[in-house]
Order: structure tokens, then sequence, then C-alpha cells
């Protein structure tokens, strides 16, 4: 052995377990990943750019970035509200809202899907009060971003709640007492110290929310340019048996998926670095 | 930890002076925000499948049970989870026994790579097995030689429940093995204890909690999983639903009240995998102030 890969250890069993770890990963995730890169790759360039340029796609994808966008933008900040409440503030049902918050990862999506359907729809709990306002919920773009909205909640939730609980009573209280009135105190010293969790939480739900398909195929309608979001139209392609189709916008979604993880990655990094340097 | 704990006790238990916190007026109007929200978002949901499976009665409530294709459903739900999940299980300790106790090139990319399925769409997760296993895929013509068909039937579906759900256990366990060291492990060897003998009595009663955790986890997400097995299962009715297949099938069938009945159940699943998730964590930091007293 020219390179030493293991450092030695008393413990047994490195091989069996890290051999047994490589070929799990690689029969459930790599290999089947790779093969949809392969067939993507062979399509050739042209019908590649055909088939994720076509209007259908494009309107696709306008409305999944855009709902995901709006959607975790709306999370950044109520997320930061709901996160604020459990860390500093005492209720009655605190324990219950804590633990409620992550629903949305926990409840089956099908069965979100139906339950928003309930509530926003045209006849629906809260639907039917909207509708006379002219506002029309379920089966529009609006539906889609309210299922978006409610899939990504918790990761904004759950980042921000342990950066909200290390901040130092110590850095508040100084700027008080140099005349920082609590607005300025939240918008110079608080925002900007969390602001790496909240961004982390942020493209969290984002990238949720571009690959969701379960909890917005019932309120979203499904019409083709209108309220179509790309996962749907993956599905409707292999339907058709349109594989070089679905294998085209699955490997462009993974690699926009992969993107988005690595920003992740890099935030964090960027964050522990934040965090020594402080 | 401990400390952040004891800060947000005292935070919440002494009166909140003006300077560092907001009067009673902006609290309040703060909480009723986020309340409020949170109706919208996620309570009103949660009821409204209640509410809705019970909207003719009880009657028609168990009514909907009383049909093949929802006990058909339950089955398969409940075969595809009872593989997925011990096979993630012993994945999850194998993977975390080798990058917690060991030091070695490439652990960084490991645990990235095994974070992967979080990062994949759940209908591309399907889409990658068909591409693998259908009729027109690498393996199809292969399989349909034989007579094996993985698409549109039960092993399809258990593939990709256990790719959506391939992280959870390890990614539970590997911080904590990792965190824990190999102090204790080296002890036991030393003192003649053989490999499989250290793993259980020595390292698995120390990460029990998170296992447990993670195996909750998981077990939600395996049966309750829609995209992934919507596009390998081939929607055959009363052979390839699971309980969320059924659900949109009976729903798409305008059956509103049998479709919310299912999908109680699967509610139900979820609020009891919110409890038992709760009480673990209030376990684990009882037990983190008991080993760090502040």
């Amino acid at each position: 052995m020219a390179i030493r890969i293991k450092q030695p250890s008393v413990l047994p069993g490195f091989g069996l377990t890290l051999g047994y770890t490589i070929f799990y990963l690689s029969v459930i995730v790599l290999i089947p990943l790779s093969a949809m890169f392969i067939r993507a790759g062979s399509l050739g360039l042209g019908e590649l750019w055909e088939v994720i340029t076509s209007p259908r796609v494009l309107a696709a994808y306008k409305l999944t970035f855009g709902a995901s966008l709006v959607g975790a933008l709306l999370n950044a900040v109520f997320g930061f509200l709901v996160a604020w409440v459990l860390v500093r503030y005492t209720f009655p049902g605190k324990r219950i809202v804590d633990a409620a918050v992550d629903l949305p990862f926990a409840m089956p999506t099908a069965v979100s899907g139906i339950a928003l359907v309930a509530v926003y729809s045209p006849s629906g709990w809260i639907g039917r009060y909207l509708e006379p306002l002219g506002i029309k919920a379920a089966y529009t773009p609006l539906g889609v971003t309210i299922a978006l909205t409610f899939i990504g909640l918790p990761f904004v939730v759950r980042t921000l709640q342990p950066a909200l609980e290390d901040l130092e009573a110590e850095v508040e209280e100084a700027a008080a007492s140099l005349g920082a009135t609590r607005w300025q105190t939240l918008r110079y010293v608080i925002i900007p110290t969390v602001l790496p969790a909240m961004l982390t939480g942020f493209t969290l739900a984002f990238a949720r929310a571009v690959g969701e398909y379960g909890s917005v195929v019932f309120i979203s309608g499904n019409l083709p340019m209108k309220t179509e979001i790309v996962p749907l139209l993956i599905i409707t392609k292999l339907e058709q048996y349109d594989y070089a189709g679905a294998t085209a916008l699955g490997a462009t979604m993974l690699v926009i998926s992969f993107a988005i993880l690595l920003t992740i990655n890099v935030l964090q990094w960027w964050s522990t670095r934040h965090k020594r340097g402080a | 930890m401990a400390g952040t704990i004891t800060l947000r006790k005292s935070a919440a238990g002494t009166p909140v002076r003006l300077a560092t916190g907001e009067s009673t007026a902006v609290r309040w109007l703060l909480i009723g925000i986020s309340l409020t929200f949170l109706t919208l978002f996620l309570f009103l949901p949660l009821a409204a499948v209640f509410v809705e499976a019970f909207r003719k009665g009880v009657g028609a409530y168990l009514q909907s049970f009383n049909d093949p294709a929802a006990y058909a459903a339950i089955r398969l739900t409940l075969l595809v989870t009872a593989i997925a999940l011990p096979l993630n299980l012993v994945f999850g300790l194998a993977a975390s026994w080798a990058i917690g106790k060991f030091e070695f090139r490439g652990k960084q990319l490991l645990i990235t790579l095994i974070d992967l399925p979080f990062a994949v769409s759940p209908v591309i997760s399907g889409l990658i097995y068909v591409l693998l296993y259908g009729i027109h895929g690498w393996f199809g013509p292969w399989l349909a030689e034989r007579g094996i068909q993985v698409i549109f039937a039960v092993p399809g579906i258990v593939l990709a429940t256990i790719f959506v759900t391939f992280p959870f256990i390890a990614r539970e366990v590997i911080p904590l093995m990792q965190e824990q060291g190999t102090e204790e492990e080296q002890a036991a060897i030393t003192l003649g204890a053989s490999g499989w003998q250290t793993f259980f009595r020595v390292t698995l009663p120390n990460v029990k909690w998170a296992v447990l955790y993670g195996v909750i986890l998981c077990n939600a997400r395996a049966m309750g999983e829609f995209g992934a097995v919507s596009v390998v299962s081939g929607h055959i009715r009363g052979k390839t639903n699971t309980m969320p297949l059924h659900v949109e099938i009976l729903y798409n069938e305008y059956n509103f009240v049998a479709a919310f009945a299912v999908a109680s159940l699967l509610a139900l699943l979820a609020l009891v995998t919110l409890v038992l998730k709760s009480l673990i964590e209030w376990r684990t930091r009882v037990q983190h102030d008991q080993e760090e007293p502040s």
C-alpha cells in the first residue's frame, strides 16, 4: 500500500462496514443516479436543448422556481417570526406549537395536498371567503405557492431556532446601553448575526420546494402552461413513454438541485468561519 | 447544549427588561401573527383532514375501510416499510460505525453522498429506477426475459422507498458516533470483548436514542412517500397501490369521505411521529442536562 487510506485503530470491522456502506450506497443511490445522467448525455446537446427550452417546459420552470422562491421568502419572514416567538417568549400551548412546526415533515405529502385543497378551494374553509374578494387560491399559481410555503416552513424555523438561542444577551445589552432602540438592535445586531442560518434555511426550503410533488398536484389543477410544475411534467412525459424528455428534464432539475446543495455547503462553511472569526 | 437551554429558561422565566426585550403589547402582537400564520398553513389543513373524513358521520367513515382495495393498500404500505426500514437501519449502523469510529480519506465526500437522496426530487427518485429496470431501461429486457417485474410491481416500490428514506437513520447516528469517539470501545476491546460484543454492549446503548429517532422519521417517510412511489407503482388497484396512492385514487374519483378517511390514518401516523420525536428530544435534553449540570 503506497498511500495509507485509513489511520490505524484497534477497533475491528472497518473493512466490513465501509465496504457494505459503499456497496449499498452504490446500488441504491450512485448507480441509478449516474444511469440517468448517462442517458441524458446520450441524448445529444441539440435534443436536450430542444426539450428543456420548449414553451411548456419553460412555463413549468418559471412556475416551479417562481413559486418556490416566493414560498421560501414568505418562510424566511414568517419563519423568523415563529422561531423568534418560540425562542424568546412564553405562551400557553408553546410546546405543542413547537412540535407542530415539523408537521410538514411528518405529514405524507398526498395528505397535505388534499388537506390544502379542503382549506383553499373555492368551497373550502378559507377559500370560500377569498372567492368574494376575487382571490382564487386553489388551481392557480397562488395555490402552488401556498403548498410550497407549507412544505418549506420547518426548514427555516429549525435552522433559525438554534441560531437565535445562541445569541448572547451581552451583545444586545451592549447595543441597548449604547443607545440603540430595540428596532435598531434587531436590524443591525440580531439579523446580521443569524443571517447565515436564515440563508441556509431559505435555501433548504427553496430546494425542497423545487422538487416537491405530492402536496402541490392536488391544489395546482395541473393546467399545462399555467399551473403545471416540473415534477408533474416529468411524470406526464413518462406516462407518454417519452423517456428521453423525462430524462432530460430530470437531469437538468438534478443539476440545479446539486447547485443549490453546493450553495448550502458554502453557506455553512462561511457561517462557521464567520463564527470562529467573531 | 446545556448552556443554551439555561439561556432559554432564564429568558422565559425572568421578567423581560425593555432595553433587551419587547413590551407586552409587541410580544403578544408577534405571537398573534405567528399563530395566525401557523393556523393558516398548519393547523387548518390538519383539522381539515379529520373533519372531512367524518363529514358524513362515523358510519360513513368506518364504511370507507370496508373495502378490499383499502386493506390491500394498508398491507402493501406495511410490507414495503417492513422491508425498507431494516435495510436502511443496517446501512445506517454500518455507515456510522465506519464513519464515526475510524479516520480515513474521503470521509467528508462519503457523508455528502449519503445525504444525496435528500436533494433529489421524489419524482426523480422514481424516474431513475424506471430508467434502470423499466421495459426500456438498462436491465429491463434482461429482467423481462426471466419474467421478473420490478417497475409497476412491488420491488420497484420498495426500491423507491429505500431511496427516499436512505439517509434518515445514518444522518442521525453518524454525528453522535463521531462525537462520542472511540475510548469506550477501545477499553472494551482491550478487556477482551469481541467486535460484536463491543458494538452491541457498548456502542449501541450509547446511540440508542439517535437510532430510534432516525427509525421513527424513516418509518413516517416510508409509509407516507407519494411522489417516488407514484412513478414506479403503475397504480394497479389492490396490487401496487400504497396508502398515499390509494388516497389519490379515491380523491380523483370524488370519493372524498373515503379519501380523507384513509388520509386520516396517515395523518394520525404523522401526529404519533411528532409526539415520539418530541419525547425523544426532551429525553436527550434531560440526559444532557444531567451529564453537564449547569
